[in-house]
């Protein structure tokens, strides 16, 4: 484990050719498969492992590709255990079939091997702006381009894949796999405008000027807990821990211009998949990394996988315990937290975490970094005219994604708040499939 | 890649670049900004966007640090690897009556494009613009053409008036009715200059400059208080009401990364090569 921490190479290695052949076999190939059902884009599972069973490696990544243009990324961020593999008759028994690793092992031999497109419908001559480049704009995208619409994707930062790229580091998700997907995407002949800001560079008026318009600007709004102390020098928001590094290269400063805080002692709050990232990223920069989640350790939101990682990895987790105060002169010196009680179990059938009185005491630190959430950036959305939000700050949208506004749809993060890849792109794809009705009857 | 039309250098560690960049040149309005990344290897700057001509943008900048001294290499021709804005929101423009621009150093890039908007608001503008020496004045010439009146000052006396741009401010609002005062440069200086307003209560804009990263408000790392609130300036300002605004924690969160910056300039001047961290597949 110690070899892991110094470099931020990928920690899961993959299947090899032998054990993904012999796990595909493990499938029952059952007659309802309740596996495609917890799949939010619908990949005909039993297919492709049935090809991967036969070793059709090719026939394996079409069957998936006609169902998802981003393979090698969901095989690896998927939260399998509670969606596909979930619903695994086999689960019931012993171990579900290992569907995401099988996945990942089509898309990274066809990566490997030589990639074939799907085919693309003949040209609609109908134009589809979709902003943003993470998973659900991606989706979208590549959803669109088959059916044949001309799709340009505007990005604000300067590279593509949303969180893919700024947010999920390295060591879960290599950037190469990003942007090798990226590239199939752009193959379909999607056209990807980089640096460009939506509403700024590009007026609202022209967005509009499209045939139809996808809003997939996810939830990258960072919350803070708004306490005392937060300003001091060595504060972040995960957001911009996670950017330095994974999207800026933080980690090879000087090489790379951008710095990042190392810390000696650095603490994160929060408990899910992102405040798992921030802690993992903070171990691999040689700090000790103390993790303070409000709930117990049962409770933790984030992928079993991502816990047990972290532990592995020497992050020390300080359950049933929340920030109160960030100590310091100019920068952090420490984090003052409080002891939480769990009370009765509240609406979302989770214990209330309540402070104990007196109970605060102090965790040395130089760096803090909070990832307790993050909502819809409100920038655009208040651009545009009639485009309503729910209480918080949420699109309000109907099961096919369209937003209050004709012709303007809008799925992901920016619709749900802040959620997994996989959901993003689930309602990515129908809000797509909506668009091509939406367009075809015109 | 985004093509440089014109570069040229104004004074002492003080340069002006033109680049080809229409999305931005197109819909830039006064206040607003872009970030530049040099190259691959390169970190996001926010420049303070100075004029736009066509398809091009104007910034002007000092060389402080490793990125604005790289990018002070760079000549007619050579492409910069990102350009994106305009970015933040726009200065809050209206016909005030009489307003006045004040820009501080390189700050001064900031106060052509204002005072021009300002003036086109139908309000009587005054410009004030002040270096250390008259050596490190620019835009001279641009200020003068675009503003009703000008004032120059220098600390040391070597053109205009000797002294600060606060002492000339103090005297206009003693004699005039100023509807609005728009201050650009150090944050030390718009501290101190945006003091003398307090007791005429008249409307002061300062334009804030902390560390940035995406400049799109997904960070928070150019988080600043105003009025007791955190906000994001990237967004919801650069600029912001001078009076209500927590200068100390700015200039605190300016120095936090002051170590690496130093490092990152010694790199640069001792080091072409590197050592192979990966990152960039060994191209250099």
């Amino acid at each position: 484990m110690a070899e892991e921490m110094k470099d931020f190479k990928e920690v899961n290695k993959g299947l090899s050719e032998e054990n993904a052949v012999l796990e595909a076999l493990r499938c029952m190939n059952c007659v309802i498969p309740h596996c495609v059902k917890g799949c939010p884009v619908g990949i005909d599972i039993p297919a492709f492992i049935q090809k991967v069973a036969e070793k059709d490696f090719e026939g394996a990544a079409a069957v998936i590709k006609a169902d998802n243009m981003l393979p090698a990324i969901c095989g690896r961020v998927c939260p399998q255990e509670s969606q596909c593999e979930g619903e695994c008759i086999l689960a019931k028994k012993e171990k579900p079939v290992a569907i995401g690793a099988l996945e990942r092992y089509v898309a990274d031999r066809e990566r490997e091997h030589g990639t074939k497109l799907p085919a693309v419908a003949e040209p609609t001559g109908k134009r589809v702006a979709v902003v943003g480049s993470g998973p659900a704009g991606l989706t979208a995208a590549a959803e669109l381009a088959r059916f044949g619409h001309k799709v340009t994707v505007f990005e604000s930062l300067h590279e593509a894949g949303g969180v893919l790229t700024y947010g999920i580091p390295e060591f879960r998700l290599p950037k190469a796999i990003v942007k090798a997907e990226i590239e199939q995407v752009k193959a379909l002949g999607v056209e990807v405008r980089l640096n460009h800001l939506v509403g700024r560079s590009v007026p609202v008026e022209e967005l509009l000027g499209y045939d139809a318009v996808f809003l997939g600007t996810g939830a990258g709004l960072p919350y803070f807990m708004g306490m005392e102390g937060e300003n001091l020098n060595g504060v972040y928001s995960a957001n911009e821990f996670l950017t330095r590094v994974n999207l800026m290269h933080a980690n090879c400063f000087p090489e790379f211009d951008t710095p990042v805080k190392r810390g000696c002692k650095v603490v994160v709050v929060g408990g899910g998949n992102v405040a798992m990232d921030a802690a993992r990223v903070a171990r691999r920069l040689g700090a000790a990394v103390t993790l303070v989640y409000r709930r117990r350790e049962e409770d933790l939101p984030a992928r079993a996988v991502e816990v047990k990682n972290a532990h592995e990895e020497g992050v020390e987790f300080l359950c049933c315990a929340n920030p109160v105060r960030v100590v310091g002169e100019t920068a952090v010196e420490g984090v003052e937290c409080v002891r939480m009680e769990m009370c009765e179990v509240d609406a979302s059938g989770r214990p209330k975490p309540t402070c104990i009185e007196g109970s605060e005491f102090t965790l040395e630190a130089d760096v803090f970094i909070e990832a307790i959430g993050q909502g819809p950036n409100p920038l655009l959305v208040s651009m545009i005219p009639g485009l309503e939000r729910e209480r918080r700050g949420n699109l309000v949208v109907d099961e096919d994604g369209r937003t209050t506004v004709a012709r303007v749809y809008a799925a992901g993060d920016a619709a749900t708040g802040a959620a997994t890849v996989i959901w993003a792109m689930g309602s990515a794809k129908k809000a797509a499939a909506a668009i091509d009705k939406a367009l075809k009857e015109e | 890649m985004y093509q440089v039309e014109e570069a040229t250098q104004l004074s002492e560690n003080v340069y002006q670049i033109w680049v080809n960049a229409p999305q931005v040149a197109r819909h830039a309005r006064a206040g607003q900004f872009l970030i530049i990344r040099v190259d691959e290897t390169g970190e996001r700057i926010p420049l303070t966007i100075s004029a736009t001509k066509g398809d091009s943008v104007r910034v002007i900048y000092m060389a402080v640090g490793k990125t604005t001294e790289l990018l002070a290499t760079k000549k007619k021709g050579d492409v910069l690897a990102d350009i994106v804005g305009p970015l933040g929101t726009p200065s809050e423009i209206k016909n005030y009556g009489t307003v006045v621009v004040i820009g501080g150093g390189v700050g001064i890039a900031s106060t052509p494009i204002i005072a021009r908007e300002a003036k086109e608001a139908g309000n009587h503008v005054i410009g004030i613009i002040g270096a250390r020496n008259k050596d490190l004045l620019i835009l001279e010439d641009e200020m003068e053409e675009v503003c009703d009146e000008l004032f120059i000052t220098t600390d040391d006396g070597s053109k205009g008036v000797h002294g600060f741009a606060s002492t000339v401010l103090e005297d206009l609002l003693k004699e005039r009715t100023i509807g609005c005062v728009w201050i650009v440069g150090p944050a030390i200086m718009m501290k101190v200059t945006s003091r003398v307003t307090i007791p005429y209560k008249v409307k002061t804009f300062v334009s804030l400059n902390p560390i940035m990263v995406d400049g799109t408000g997904m960070c928070g790392s150019c988080r600043v208080t105003v009025g007791g609130e955190t906000k994001f300036a990237c967004v919801d300002g650069p600029e912001f009401d001078a009076h209500q605004v927590d200068f100390d924690s700015l200039m605190q969160r300016q120095r936090m990364y002051v170590d690496e910056e130093k490092e990152a300039r010694e790199h640069f001047h001792h080091h072409d090569h590197h050592g192979g961290c990966g990152c960039c597949g060994g191209k250099h």
